[in-house]
């Protein structure tokens, strides 16, 4: 067995267990309109305000497929690494519930849109991959709404119809911690392709977590249960440590575990059954006699393959071989397409190393201290690239820049003005700065002797007082060689 | 002018475009003996007011260059029609008034007819007698007490009658020609995928298709050239080349060669039926058709392949009746109690009982020992026709296994009725154009029809050869009105 630092293990008395997990993620494609239906998607529309007819199932209404959708799905597919599928069905799930209009969800059974694939995690012990099952689209259900009657449901169809992809990942997951890289990853990358916006506090990314455990080095998979529609990667995490513990108790404890649906209570931060195998629905699927089965050409998805951009794998191995960047660096850089565009921008005009550093230390900080994104930087890309040149070519120094840019951060203003309006320009005439040097070799004469006896730790007092009396802005690169000669 | 409901669809249009005619004494005249007709419980929605109103406003300024000028006409109630009730002959639609308009209907009304009403139809058209109408049945013109075939009953009535000058109806199983044959009225089962779907109340969706009902073939042609588009809104429907069936219509059918199905000649076949087959084959011969006998050997499979393919579909399709956004509802405790009560009260018993099939043949465990077998054999079904039309340009074939039946004598048999379907079932399986038309008479008086099934697309060719059968036939279908006091 592995030795990984990362490696995640219960442990209860003598024996020690594994968590596998297996995670079905529900995204909702990013599209103007429904996978069926022309109404709009808008997030946050007053309820049932973006429902046609098809959308409310009135008699006799027919649903088509957008195609902008299924190109969406197909995108994502190749981000995974996936096989498309050329031909592939709409099938019914036949359930009663207030919300499904249909009485059926038109979703995809025997033969998904998208096959196998696969997503690389970079966990702090190195990379993991992590398999890909299929990727199928389907319509997403209304919305009940129980709390604002005591008596009666509201329902809401704004949400009926509106097409997502259900992306349902191997076996493959071992821990919390690579729960939260997988969402994070598949995240970025379908935010790099523009197919799902992966916001989580909208519902966008929502996902039903498989959870069983086995005695370490088994090879057989215990009995799962599926935690439903958690819609935080907090929340997924959670979920799994309690539910992963309740298995081991229920275990070490004689018993077994049934296979169900669970749901996770995230006040009580428990799970708790929701149906048994034995209660499940029978969903009857059948393909949907409405719909012709689905067959996209080669020249299609070839034609898509060519829209694709370079996704944050390729960038990393881009950013580490071109700019010489860390795999740590490389990693932060690329994890976000906002932030990669950003970092882009920047050392479009100016100096790498400096820019990676500024971007993942300064800059980062400070929008976390404000909690904003990097597309919400007061700082704009093209800004922070003059504030680095400014350092490189020697008109500041590492210091005074940290004080332009907490200037900068309090509005998006050009740093070399900044340096002019407060004259913080960084003195570097040799002559200049010998006459100052002199003034404080004079002011300090017996530190100077002391120094010239030996004590030559007190080079770094010279230096400091230059800078106090140059308010900063002395060179010093300059200081230092003018310094050495004169001490 | 006299007679005006006696006129055929053609004439009808011919006098209106040479103005002996006006729309409103046309439509006045249909709407008057439809009232009189009463008796026959043809119409589940009336809209008589309207259609006076509409003709009178055709005749102010009529555009007389359409292909059906203010012309009335009554639709099956399975067409949704904006703001006029459609209830698919069901209680639970029994109050339901779209906002919208099916494809097939807006183009009938775009070449200027003009909406009478809604007729009555088997309950979500699933019956072959009319007598599953939550609306209750329809009589057929033709006798006392004899059903006029379904689930297109009130059309075929409506149509023999003379209440409206042609119609439409819809044909899942034989919901059209059946009915037809029952009435000795026309009808034609297009091609899947050759007229619209939307705005159709669905049964089972791989099935359904909308097609003319009519007195002659040659009307039938023409209603079929308004009636079939290719339609967007319709993922089925296909967009091929359609022809003015109307204008190329022929009875030149010499050297047309004509398959004569021997697995159709069915164990209890009554003697009338097969008389039947063999005149029309001599009617075909005298056209100068060349006839010749195939075989399509997995017929014997059709229905219960039907039978379980139709209710699966339905069982689905049916399930958006659930009280929650249209339509009828019966309150209850909760949601299921709702749904229950809603379904049980809404649906009548032959709906219930094909919403059970279907669920069945669905379900965890049966799925493909009956579904999935299902869809295999109708694969077989139609590779049969496929053969067969390597041989021959159209089939020959009786439309029903018997002629029309009194009312209640199979209600407590639905075997027996599902029986009525068995020479044309096969037919939709494959997805082919098939139309009957009226070619005797039996032992009662009481029509009988022919059915000629064509290739795919092949519209044309099958009304061709009904075109100069028919000629050849001279059918009479006797009326007594009967039910007007």
């Amino acid at each position: 067995m592995s030795k990984n630092k990362s490696e995640y293990l219960i442990n209860r008395h003598d024996n020690q267990y594994e968590v596998v997990i297996g995670l079905e993620v529900h995204a909702q494609v990013t599209s103007e309109s429904k996978l069926f239906s022309t109404s709009a998607t808008k997030f946050g529309a007053e309820p049932n305000t973006q429902v046609s007819l098809v959308d409310a199932a009135f008699p006799g209404m027919l649903p088509v497929i957008n195609e902008y959708c299924v190109k969406q799905a197909i995108k994502t597919g190749i981000g995974l690494k996936a096989k498309i599928n050329k031909r592939s069905v709409f099938d019914r799930k036949n359930y009663f519930y207030a919300d499904l209009p249909q009485g059926y969800q038109i979703s995809q059974f025997k033969d998904p849109i998208v096959g196998e694939g696969k997503v690389i995690l970079d966990m702090s012990d190195g990379q993991k991959e992590v398999g890909i099952e299929r990727l199928h689209l389907e319509q997403d259900a209304g919305k009940s709404i129980h709390d604002l009657d005591p008596k009666n449901t509201f329902v809401d169809l704004n949400r009926s119809g509106v097409a997502l992809m259900e992306i349902v990942s191997k076996p493959d997951l071992r821990s919390p911690d690579e729960v939260n890289a997988y969402i994070k990853k598949l995240r970025s990358i379908m935010r790099y392709l523009g197919t799902c916006d992966g916001n989580m506090q909208e519902g966008s990314l929502r996902a039903d977590v498989n959870v069983s455990v086995r005695k370490k080095g088994s090879k057989d998979f215990g009995t799962r249960c599926e935690i439903k529609n958690v819609n935080s990667i907090k929340f997924m995490q959670m979920a799994i440590e309690y539910e992963a513990n309740r298995q081991v108790d229920l275990i070490e404890d004689g018993q077994t575990i049934d296979q169900e649906t669970r749901l996770f209570d995230t006040k009580k931060n428990e799970t708790r059954s929701m149906r048994s195998k034995e209660d499940a629905h029978d969903y009857r699927y059948f393909p949907d006699p409405d719909l012709l089965p689905l067959e996209v050409s080669d020249d299609f998805i070839e034609k898509l393959k060519s829209e694709i951009p370079e996704l944050p794998d390729e960038k990393k191995k881009r950013f580490i071989e071109k700019f010489k960047l860390s795999p740590y660096e490389a990693n932060i850089l690329v994890s976000d397409i906002e932030t990669s565009n950003y970092f882009e921008n920047v050392i479009k005009k100016s100096d790498v190393k400096l820019a990676t550093n500024w971007i993942i230390g300064e800059l980062f900080a400070a929008l976390n201290e404000k909690n904003l994104e990097i597309t919400e930087s007061p700082i704009s890309a093209g800004n922070l690239s003059k504030l680095i040149n400014l350092i490189k070519d020697g008109t500041i120094s590492g210091k005074i820049a940290k004080t332009v840019f907490e200037q900068m951060m309090e509005g998006d203003k050009d740093p070399k003005k900044i340096v002019e309006e407060k004259g913080l320009k960084q003195e570097s005439d040799p002559k200049a700065l010998e006459a100052l040097i002199d003034k404080v070799i004079d002011d300090n004469r017996d530190k100077a002797n002391e120094y010239k006896s030996g004590k030559v730790k007190l080079f770094g007092f010279f230096v400091g007082q230059v800078m106090k009396v140059s308010g900063g802005k002395a060179n010093p690169k300059l200081v230092n060689e003018i310094l050495k000669k004169k001490l | 002018m006299s007679d005006i409901t006696k006129q055929s669809l053609s004439e009808l249009v011919e006098n209106i475009k040479s103005k002996k005619l006006s729309s409103s004494e046309v439509t006045k005249s249909f709407v008057e003996r439809s009232d009189k007709s009463k008796a026959l419980n043809t119409y589940i929605t009336e809209d008589y007011a309207n259609a006076l109103n509409k003709a009178k406003k055709f005749d102010e300024k009529p555009n007389l260059n359409l292909k059906l000028p203010g012309i009335p006409m009554a639709v099956k109630d399975l067409f949704c029609t904006t703001d006029l009730r459609t209830t698919a002959g069901s209680k639970i639609l029994n109050n339901f008034v779209p906002t919208y308009e099916s494809t097939v209907t807006q183009n009938i009304w775009n070449e200027g007819a003009i909406l009478m009403g809604k007729l009555n139809c088997d309950e979500f058209a699933m019956g072959s007698s009319n007598e599953t109408s939550f609306f209750g049945n329809v009589q057929n013109p033709i006798d006392k007490n004899l059903v006029p075939g379904g689930s297109s009953g009130g059309s075929s009535s409506a149509v023999a009658a003379q209440l409206t000058p042609i119609t439409i109806g819809t044909d899942t199983g034989g919901s059209i020609r059946q009915p037809a044959s029952f009435t000795g009225t026309v009808g034609l089962k297009p091609t899947y995928g050759s007229c619209s779907r939307y705005g159709i109340v669905a049964f089972a969706s791989s099935l359904d298709q909308a097609g003319p009902m009519a007195q002659n073939v040659k009307d039938c042609a023409l209603l079929q050239e308004v009636i079939s588009t290719y339609d967007e809104k319709d993922s089925t429907s296909i967009d091929f080349k359609r022809n003015e069936y109307s204008k190329d219509l022929t009875k030149d059918i010499k050297g047309k060669k004509i398959g004569i199905p021997k697995e159709y000649r069915v164990d209890g076949m009554p003697k009338e039926i097969e008389d039947l087959w063999k005149k029309g084959i001599e009617y075909a011969k005298d056209c100068g058709a060349e006839i010749i006998d195939i075989s399509l050997p997995h017929t014997n499979y059709a229905l219960p392949t039907y039978y379980i393919v139709a209710p699966a579909e339905a069982s689905s399709n049916l399930a958006r009746y659930d009280g929650v956004k249209y339509g009828f509802r019966a309150e209850g405790e909760n949601l299921i109690d709702m749904y229950e009560k809603t379904r049980s009260e809404g649906f009548g018993a032959e709906v219930q009982r094909r919403i059970m099939i279907g669920t069945y043949v669905l379900s965890s465990g049966y799925y493909d020992a009956y579904y999935l077998k299902a869809q295999k054999v109708r694969k077989l079904i139609k590779n049969d026709f496929d053969d067969a039309y390597k041989k021959v340009d159209a089939i020959l074939t009786p439309s029903t296994p018997s002629s029309a039946f009194k009312i209640g004598e199979k209600t407590n048999d639905p075997v027996s009725m599902y029986l009525n379907d068995i020479f044309t079932v096969p037919v939709n399986l494959a997805g082919l154009p098939g139309i009957s038309i009226p070619a005797g008479h039996d032992a009662k008086g009481y029509p009988l029809g022919l059915q000629i099934i064509g290739k795919a697309f092949d519209e044309q060719n099958i009304l061709n050869i009904a075109y100069a059968m028919e000629e050849k036939i001279n059918f009479k279908n006797n009326i007594t009105d009967w039910w007007i006091k």
